[in-house]
């Protein structure tokens, strides 16, 4: 084994075809992209370039500024919800429930399982007010409230999509966070609990920090994912009312394949793809802080 | 280690190799479809999913009046969701692969763009040619020119005009006279309010209907030139008399004459709410006589429906006889594969589909009606005489704006009237978009 390892020409075998395929199917396209961030037009008429004039209207273009203060906003709410709502689930499955946890464990993460469109589809029948009311809203009505139109306006459409999200996604993360937590040895849980640690105490001096890499890779998932959030926003809200809830990766969308502006709609894929580099560099960085400290 | 086992081993890694990189090829490879422009093998016709009143006609003609074009080339209808619709022309406009006749795109700004780039037929100059031009409803004809810089770059398989549909027996029982103004209207909308009626049913989900009351008050009080200026540059929506159309319909829609929830009300559900006497008025096209026309979705009855203009506005400009007028979901026919063949099949339909349209699904087409077909209600008589009456037509809303202005009017149009978006944010959202492409 260590002579084929150690055999250049099997290694150029063994790793060059896997290269140029990823090389083909992720590194071109990309190059291939930013070069477009610097043309204009469509498949129809043709490209030309256009020097910085996709970077200059970026900078200017208010519903750029609006779709990515709604992707960050989105991502940190929806992200500490989904690593939150997880955590406490799996608190839940560990210390309370134990041995008795597999049937919430199940139902908890069956929403995980669901397609993002039917997920959709079921909380705009949820939250939906004609052309009959929906359950929340018959609710509503019980308690003798007025309906809200909660699709009608972009603030309550947002906090509808964040409730579907952590909903859609928190049984996901209880089952890796759940992971974590079973490899605590008990020794440690058994003699901090004989010092005197119980309940919350025992939770934010041992628990915490012992499952603290395990969540800080649950964060990085989630904040990976909910900054490119596309599916979802389509199947609820398709990015109205207005632009209301648009992220960029659907302002990317429409821009290239709605409006054949496939020049500006690359160079908005290229301020996402600086998004989540930023961040995901923010996050490794505190990880690998936290971790040599625990 | 012996030298067979050797041998083995690089026989093995050499195979290893060879067999990713084949795997590659053929992953990389494309096939042979598409791209290519000879003389099609079919007359195949790419139409939207919603639509079928267009593709069941010539499946019919295809059978009958147009046999003998079909078997000398097959029809064939491909079918793709609307929502699709402007990416998948985009695709095939750059393989060079559009089919002879397709559904040419959402907005009329990708068919323009189309025809600049040589994928259309002149489709004035073949019907010239293959003598049938004349089988063009003249004000049809004027349509498709006003929405296409004076170019005939569609065939006219719907013609319909727009107005309000009221229902004859609310406004009798409210005592109410069929509005002539604006003001008139508002008052008749006061009545049906305060007697427990929705005044208007309209769908937020697509947007457009509510578009069209802005474009309609706009023709009344600007003249059928406001929005040619905005197109040319000279007016913006966002000048003071412009907004203020749009601050009417915001009006309409915070006394809550629209109903609850209007922005998730869909195309079918609005249709439902006035054929089941829940709202007293529907602006529509006169496509919607196909509804009106099936008792299983009238509840009303035909005899209770009736169609007015879009009232005056008190000093305007315009008149009440320029209705908005379109060809639905416009048709073109493709540059490349058009030859004897499609040529044949074209005539025929410039012939016969008016007649068949009208007979089997009540559809008004700009085609000349070479077969006599009774009126399928009063409504249907009136519609039809006031197209063939009308003298100058006006478009709507968003048909001289960019796909993205388009997008844009008609995904904010539910926030105009639930007071989300200010009249004047609206306007100023829907202009800069304009500006952008």
């Amino acid at each position: 084994m260590h002579r084929v390892l150690g055999d250049r020409r099997a290694i150029m075998i063994l790793l060059g075809p896997a290269l140029l395929l990823y090389t083909l199917i992720m590194l071109v396209p990309m190059v291939w992209s930013l070069g477009y961030s610097f043309t204009k037009g469509n498949s129809i008429e043709g490209f030309t370039g256009s020097g910085l004039d996709n970077f200059t209207r970026l900078l200017d273009d208010p519903a750029v500024h609006d779709a990515l203060w709604f992707t960050l906003k989105y991502a940190v709410i929806v992200t500490a919800g989904q690593v939150i709502a997880g955590y406490l689930l799996a608190l839940l499955y560990v210390f309370f429930l134990k041995k008795a946890s597999a049937l919430i464990r199940t139902l908890a993460f069956f929403p995980v399982i669901l397609p993002t469109v039917a997920v959709g589809l079921l909380f705009q029948k949820l939250f939906q007010v004609a052309p009959q009311p929906g359950p929340v809203n018959s609710l509503l009505n019980a308690f003798g409230l007025e309906s809200i139109d909660f699709f009608g306006n972009a603030g309550s459409a947002f906090w509808v999509l964040i409730i579907m999200d952590i909903w859609r996604s928190m049984g996901f993360y209880a089952v890796l966070l759940f992971a974590g937590l079973v490899d605590i040895p008990d020794e440690v849980l058994e003699s901090a609990r004989l010092d005197g640690a119980s309940g919350l105490r025992l939770i934010r001096h041992i628990v915490l920090p012992l499952s603290l890499p395990v969540l800080m890779s649950s964060l990085i998932f989630s904040i990976n994912g909910t900054l490119k959030v596309f599916d979802s926003v389509v199947a609820l809200t398709n990015g109205g009312p207005g632009n209301g809830t648009t992220p960029l990766t659907l302002y990317m969308f429409q821009s290239s394949f709605t409006y054949s502006e496939y020049g500006y709609g690359s160079t908005i894929a290229l301020l996402l793809t600086v998004v989540c580099l930023l961040v995901s560099l923010a996050v490794y960085r505190v990880s690998r802080r936290d971790n040599t400290e625990s | 280690m012996p030298h067979r086992t050797i041998r083995a081993r690089r026989l093995a890694l050499t195979s290893a190799g060879v067999m990713s990189l084949a795997l590659l090829a053929t992953a990389c490879g494309g096939s042979n479809g598409g791209g290519t422009s000879a003389a099609p093998k079919d007359f195949t016709y790419l139409s939207v999913t919603e639509n079928t009143t267009t593709r069941t006609a010539l499946t019919t003609l295809s059978t009958s009046t147009c046999k003998a074009e079909n078997d000398a080339l097959p029809l064939k209808v491909e079918t793709i969701p609307q929502a699709q619709l402007d990416q998948k022309l985009q695709l095939l406009a750059g393989q060079d692969a559009l089919p002879p006749m397709f559904a040419a795109g959402n907005a009329p700004a990708l068919t323009k763009q189309l025809a600049k780039g040589n994928k259309v037929a002149d489709i004035e100059l073949e019907l010239k040619r293959l003598g049938v031009l004349d089988q063009l409803e003249p004000a049809a004809v004027s349509t498709i020119k006003a929405l296409y810089g004076g170019k005939l770059m569609a065939l006219p398989y719907e013609y319909n005009i727009e107005g309000i549909f009221y229902n004859k027996k609310l406004f009798q029982e409210n005592g109410i006279a069929v509005p002539g103004t604006w003001d008139e209207l508002l008052t008749a909308a006061d009545k049906l309010n305060a007697k427990g009626v929705q005044p208007f049913s309209a769908s937020g989900a697509q947007g457009w209907p509510l578009t069209r009351l802005i474009s309609g008050y706009l023709y009344r009080s600007l003249g059928p030139d406001a929005l040619d200026k905005v197109d040319a540059g000279t007016a913006k929506l966002t000048d003071p008399e412009y907004v203020k159309a749009a601050e009417e319909v915001a009006a309409l829609g915070k006394k809550g004459y629209f109903g609850k929830g209007v922005g998730s009300i869909d195309y079918d559900t609005a249709m439902n709410q006035f054929l089941t006497g829940k709202s007293g008025m529907f602006y529509m096209g006169s496509w919607a006589l196909a509804n009106i026309a099936d008792p299983k979705q009238n509840k009303v009855g035909t005899e209770n429906v009736g169609f007015m203009p879009f009232p005056a506005v008190k000093g305007g400009k315009g008149s009440i006889d320029q209705y908005p007028s379109n060809i639905g979901l416009a048709v073109t026919l493709g540059s490349k594969s058009f030859g004897d063949k499609t040529g044949a099949w074209v005539g025929c339909i410039a012939k016969n589909f008016g007649s068949t349209a009208l007979k089997d699904h009540g559809t008004i087409t700009g085609f000349k009606v070479n077969t006599p077909v009774k009126d399928t209600s009063e409504v249907a008589g009136t519609v039809r005489k006031t197209i063939s009456g009308s003298k100058q037509n006006v478009l709507w809303f968003e048909a001289l704006f960019s796909t993205k202005a388009t997008t844009i009017s008609n995904t904010s149009a539910p926030g105009l009237v639930n007071g989300s978006i200010s009249p004047e944010k609206f306007m100023a959202t829907v202009q800069d978009a304009l500006g952008s492409q």
